[in-house]
């Protein structure tokens, strides 16, 4: 926290809600890149939490369990839909792609429990374990105070690599590339698909950050297109409709 | 996450769970269960009972309403309702708006504070936390929390430097999650 010690205070005052105007606009554009003091505001709310219990055990009046009661059985259930949650994303495309798949997998899940939720309680544990743990695989990968460190046999110069993960019935797509060799001016890298029938389809254009590393998140492609390989090209900035200058990597699927 | 913390949990899933999918014996179970923590917090900030009654009835029918406002991998449930509920009241006295949206509140915090006796062992610690705490910066977190009074307001009341009376709120939080991490 040591580098963010100047919103220090200014986070517990958030937490609080008594932040307001300037403050709380420089803070809330702050928390966006950060996910330290992001941290540090769920544990202050935390904080709050505990000084809630300072307060007593007051036990309302018996009424007020039935007033809740009656107020239940009188309004019909809705089907509850999965909250939008305005994330404080570092790379808001990756995160809410990521966690909107997430979010769909687990109410599915969430829905069939519910059906028997006595006999699932412990299942349904362990998926909140796991969607917990896949949240911080996300964070982590969004993380913009995240160290990237390639990992490779001793001596041997660091080589351009991509990986493409791609899931044809649904035409999705992510590839990550690292190492990459500095652009030409006003150049980008696209992606390319490869068909096994047909000419190469654009899948996304991007250019590496300061250390070659690259993501490129669900590019807008053709459902159920079966994928021979695939490569990349220098193109303008802009990107291409079809390569216009050789292949410098390419891969093919297994 | 401690095993405690784990088992109350579950039954916290199970219990939200329940309550997505129509269970009203599931709202009974929950309200019995945390009804004392949410009117107790809204009972000191509004000091009427009957005003308590009203935030406490809020908050239960918003998580009936759309259960999915409470996501259970970001945080326990009794210290999201005890944050809602302290945010409901204060928006109350202070006659505003609610400020957020409820779904955007993550609360992360070591105790378990699902079972009775987890929730007076923090009780406990809390108050003497309190108790230990100096007198000044004791009373500019109370009026911070449970009157909602901001930073601004402490200062001009209590004639200290607005920096100070800052610095009095965080470290004061910091004092009560400190009793938990020794």
């Amino acid at each position: 926290m040591s580098e963010h010690e100047q919103f220090a205070d200014d986070l517990a005052l958030y937490a609080l809600g008594s932040l307001t105007g300037d403050e709380r606009t420089v803070l809330e554009k702050h928390l966006e890149e950060c996910s330290a003091c992001r941290r540090e505001l769920d544990q202050l709310r935390g904080d709050m939490a505990l000084m809630a219990l300072s307060a007593g055990g007051a036990k309302p009046p018996a009424r007020v369990r039935q007033r809740l009661l009656n107020a239940v059985a009188r309004e019909p259930r809705r089907p509850s839909v999965p909250v939008r949650r305005p994330g404080w994303s570092p790379v808001p495309w990756l995160a809410a792609a990521a966690l909107a798949l997430l979010a769909g997998w687990f109410w599915r899940q969430s829905d069939q429990l519910s059906q028997r939720v006595a006999q699932l309680e412990n299942q349904s544990a362990e998926q909140q374990a796991q969607l917990q743990q896949a949240r911080e695989v996300v964070a982590t990968l969004t993380a913009t105070d995240a160290l990237v460190v390639p990992v490779a046999a001793p001596n041997t110069p660091p080589q351009p690599q991509g990986k493409a993960i791609y899931v044809r019935d649904k035409a999705r797509l992510i590839f990550v590339a690292s190492n990459m060799p500095v652009l030409p001016p006003l150049k980008a890298y696209e992606l390319w698909l490869i068909p096994v029938q047909g000419a190469p389809i654009p899948a996304g254009v991007f250019k590496p950050d300061a250390h070659g590393s690259a993501i490129v998140v669900h590019p807008p492609l053709p459902a159920g297109t079966e994928a021979k390989a695939f490569a990349i090209t220098v193109e303008p900035e802009a990107g291409s409709a079809a390569p216009t200058t050789p292949i410098v990597m390419m891969g093919a699927g297994e | 996450m401690s095993s405690a913390e784990s088992k109350g949990g579950a039954a916290d899933i199970s219990l939200v769970l329940a309550i997505r999918s129509g269970d009203e014996n599931a709202m009974a179970k929950l309200y019995d269960r945390y009804s004392s923590i949410v009117y107790s917090v809204a009972l000191r900030v509004l000091g009427d009972a009957g005003a308590a009654e009203d935030v406490l009835q809020e908050v239960f029918m918003q998580l009936w309403r759309n259960p999915g406002v409470f996501d259970s991998s970001r945080g326990n449930l009794a210290a999201w309702l005890a944050v809602i509920s302290r945010n409901r009241a204060i928006d109350a006295i202070r006659k505003r708006r609610p400020e957020s949206d409820i779904a955007d509140v993550t609360v992360s915090v070591e105790p378990d504070l699902a079972g009775d006796a987890e929730r007076t062992r923090a009780m406990e610690k809390v108050r003497g936390a309190l108790e230990g705490m100096p007198s000044a910066q004791r009373s500019a977190l109370e009026m911070a929390y449970f009157e909602g009074l901001t930073h601004t307001e402490i200062a001009a009341k209590t004639g200290e430097p607005l920096g100070t009376i800052k610095t009095r709120i965080r470290t004061g939080l910091l004092a009560l999650r400190k009793v938990f991490s020794a």
